[in-house]
């Protein structure tokens, strides 16, 4: 008799989802699901909302990674605007841009996963977590909330607010510019944030020896990778247009205009799940998978333009087929070089001159209809499309989050670890935290993704061929 | 014929305890502001006239079973009067959970967040959560102005805006259509805001707008100059009306 398992809640992930695990007439493992089950409903809201809003508004969608959806929503009203901001006012928000990336990789990171390397993937699920970590390895615990307040204290020196930025980040522009102290004050935290990166890349690669057959099992499948580059195929997070990578390692497009995405990705809708199924066109559902972030990035990018960063991409490109790395698992280790050349590139934008200059906001009034806003969130593409009526009002709006654009590879991912470490026989915790495991190293942010109320908790349903639920375990 | 001055007759009464002189016919809320203590008021404006309509300002008259709203209510001799007693901010909380469950106010997304007198009021009252349904309303936003905009899902309807554009600008573009929580702050004949012939687009409705109703486009409430212009505004009518 063939049954399901379901995972439910999911913990220590950024929302509220549930997988289910579907097992055939031997109870070995069929079929695998990664569910999100909240809805908000962002983009039918904002209807009718002035565009200049927007920033606001959708930066709600999110607690964690407000600064993204600030910046690609501030993007598609310069769009609106069709206004070229002040190169300062650009400096000021790559610099906001790197702060939130190093304060939500090491959330992601130190929190979130670093319990299930450190501890062990079987360890007592009630320790398994950031204060189970403190209790063990205070040291380590401590530099991660550490390195988190760093980049939260960039967010906060820029806007007086370390969450929800959403009156400094503004059309045209931002609101106020950096003082000479904030610079010093940034700038005196750096070495340490540096060395903190380091340390935990090499936490992460003395420990890689622990998980040899994780990182065999964990999500190591081909996929296409998307992400934004430079004009010279660096590694970018603000700007630059799309390149996509085969599951081979060739790019098979480059230097896309990321403001015609719609005409290279389709989304899918499956009855199940309220996370929508993104889809490359030109291949199709569901073979034109596609994964970004912190992965997509390294694989898609030349090289990081930073010293330590282009040092430490040539070691990570040696891990895969040609330079292509595919092994889910290897997202926190992208996600620590990503650390490493943010801070770096802190530096780099505090020492430029223009930095302290006052010339931060182009001011103009709406001159288009519509206006699309494509940036690198820490958990990768981002897209906002908004299209206005002539006063201004927003009357379509289409939000792609970084987090859904994985969605398929998240099934993927799990289906895999599933088949590999469950059976469903006899259910064991570590057995279930492994599949948790997986999901964790793509670092899903189901609160953005559904644009949905998140809440923490992970479920695991059991069903057999018939679909009639067995077992059921739950946590969180 | 020379004008005869006549003065005002002063009276004596109590507000909370404290003997107070007054002018006869002035307002409970003029007299106790002039001596320095708080009642709160939302719709009340000086230096335009007043209608009581949002009861945030109620007081007790001893003597009275009934609470006055202190805008309208005339002092008169001997009264004694209380303004801050626990029936008192009981109406008053209830007042402000009304007004900010006719429409949705959302304060995070709002120009007037951090520098709004309903909200201002509602924190000092201890308004932490709604203890009737709150109305969703869809108001369509006007934003035709070139420099304003006016969203009637915030409105309050406390007719600022209206009394000043009639009494002090002197054009009386804006004004109150339909009943009740329906009721609707229209310009002109129900004109959109930027084909209002009448308006002199001078800004003093959205200068004293309590809430983010009324607003320069572009400028949260805390950054345009409204408070200044508003005082300005009203204190120059105050000298004049009093004068």
């Amino acid at each position: 008799m063939s049954r399901e398992i379901i995972i439910s809640p999911v913990t220590r992930i950024e929302g509220h989802a549930k997988i289910t695990i579907h097992l055939d007439e031997e109870g070995m493992v069929k079929d695998a699901r990664f569910h999100v089950t909240d809805f908000r409903g962002f983009e039918k809201f904002c209807e009718g909302r002035p565009f200049y809003e927007m920033p606001g508004i959708t930066s709600r969608i999110c607690g964690i990674c407000p600064v993204s959806h600030l910046l690609a929503s501030a993007k598609a009203c310069d769009d609106l605007l069709a206004v070229k901001i002040p190169r300062t006012a650009e400096l000021l928000r790559r610099l906001m841009h790197m702060g939130q990336i190093i304060q939500s990789h090491a959330l992601s990171f130190f929190y979130l996963s670093s319990p299930d390397f450190l501890l062990g993937l079987d360890s007592e699920p009630s320790k398994r977590n950031i204060l189970g970590l403190a209790e063990k390895y205070p040291e380590i615990a401590k530099q991660g909330v550490w390195l988190r307040k760093f980049g939260q204290s960039i967010i906060e020196t820029l806007s007086g607010r370390r969450i929800h930025s959403s009156d400094w980040i503004v059309p045209g522009g931002v609101k106020t510019p950096l003082s000479k102290e904030g610079v010093d004050k940034i700038l005196a935290d750096v070495p340490k944030a540096i060395e903190i990166a380091l340390n935990s890349i090499e936490l992460f690669n003395k420990n890689m020896e622990n998980f040899k057959n994780e990182m065999r099992d964990f999500g190591d499948f081909q996929t296409y990778y998307m992400s934004l580059v430079t004009k010279d195929g660096g590694l970018e997070h603000y700007d630059g247009n799309i390149r996509i990578l085969s599951p081979e390692g060739k790019v098979v497009a480059d230097q896309l205009d990321p403001s015609k995405y719609f005409e290279y990705i389709g989304e899918a809708v499956e009855d199940w799940s309220y996370m929508k199924f993104p889809y490359l066109k030109n291949v199709g559902y569901p073979d034109g998978a596609y994964r970004v972030g912190p992965l997509a990035r390294l694989n898609n990018a030349s090289h990081c333009g930073t010293e330590m960063a282009d040092n430490l991409l040539k070691e990570f490109k040696k891990l895969g087929k040609n330079g292509v790395v595919q092994n889910t698992f290897m997202y926190h280790y992208a996600r620590l070089i990503e650390i490493v050349f943010c801070i770096e590139k802190v530096k780099e934008l505090l020492q430029d001159p223009e930095i302290l200059s006052t010339e931060v906001q182009a001011k103009a009034s709406l001159n288009k209809r519509e206006g699309v806003g494509v940036i690198e969130a820490p958990r990768g593409t981002l897209f906002h499309h908004y299209k206005v009526d002539e006063q201004g009002r927003i009357t379509w709006v289409n939000l792609i989050i970084a987090t859904v654009n994985n969605n398929i590879a998240f099934n993927k991912a799990v289906a895999q670890v599933a088949k590999k470490y469950v059976n469903g026989k006899k259910l064991n915790e570590g057995m279930l935290n492994k599949v948790e495991a997986v999901v964790r190293a793509l670092d899903p942010c189901l609160s953005c993704a559904t644009h949905a109320i998140g809440r923490m908790p992970v479920r695991i349903q059991l069903y057999d061929h018939n679909g009639s639920l067995i077992d059921e375990i739950a946590r969180g | 014929m020379a004008e005869v001055w006549e003065a005002s007759k002063m009276i004596e009464l109590t507000i909370d305890g404290k003997k107070v002189t007054a002018k006869e016919g002035d307002t409970i809320l003029k007299v106790a502001r002039e001596n320095n203590i708080y009642i709160p008021a939302l719709c009340y404006l000086e230096g335009v006239s007043s209608f009581g309509g949002c009861r945030v300002c109620l007081v007790e008259i001893k003597g009275s079973p009934r609470v006055f709203a202190s805008c309208v209510t005339p002092v008169a001799e001997g009264m004694e009067i209380i303004t801050n007693s626990e029936r008192l901010k009981r109406y008053r909380k209830w007042a402000v959970e009304l007004l900010l469950s006719e429409r949705p106010h959302v304060c995070s997304v709002c120009v007037a967040n951090g520098s709004c007198e309903l909200q201002q009021l509602a924190t000092d009252l201890g308004v932490d959560h709604l203890r009737v349904e709150r109305e969703w309303t869809n108001y369509e936003l006007d934003l035709t102005h070139e420099r304003f905009a006016y969203d009637p899902n915030r409105c309050i309807l406390c007719t600022r805006c209206i009394r000043i554009c009639d009494e002090i600008e002197g054009v009386h573009t804006i004004d109150l259509m339909l009943r009740g929580k329906n009721s609707k702050v229209i310009f002109d004949l129900n004109d959109k805001w930027g084909f209002a012939e009448s308006c002199t687009s001078c800004g003093k409705c959205s200068a004293v707008c309590p809430v983010g109703a009324l607003y320069v486009k572009g400028k949260p409430h805390s950054e345009s100059k409204r408070k200044e212009l508003a005082s300005f505004v009203t204190s120059r009518r105050s000298e004049k009306t009093i004068g």
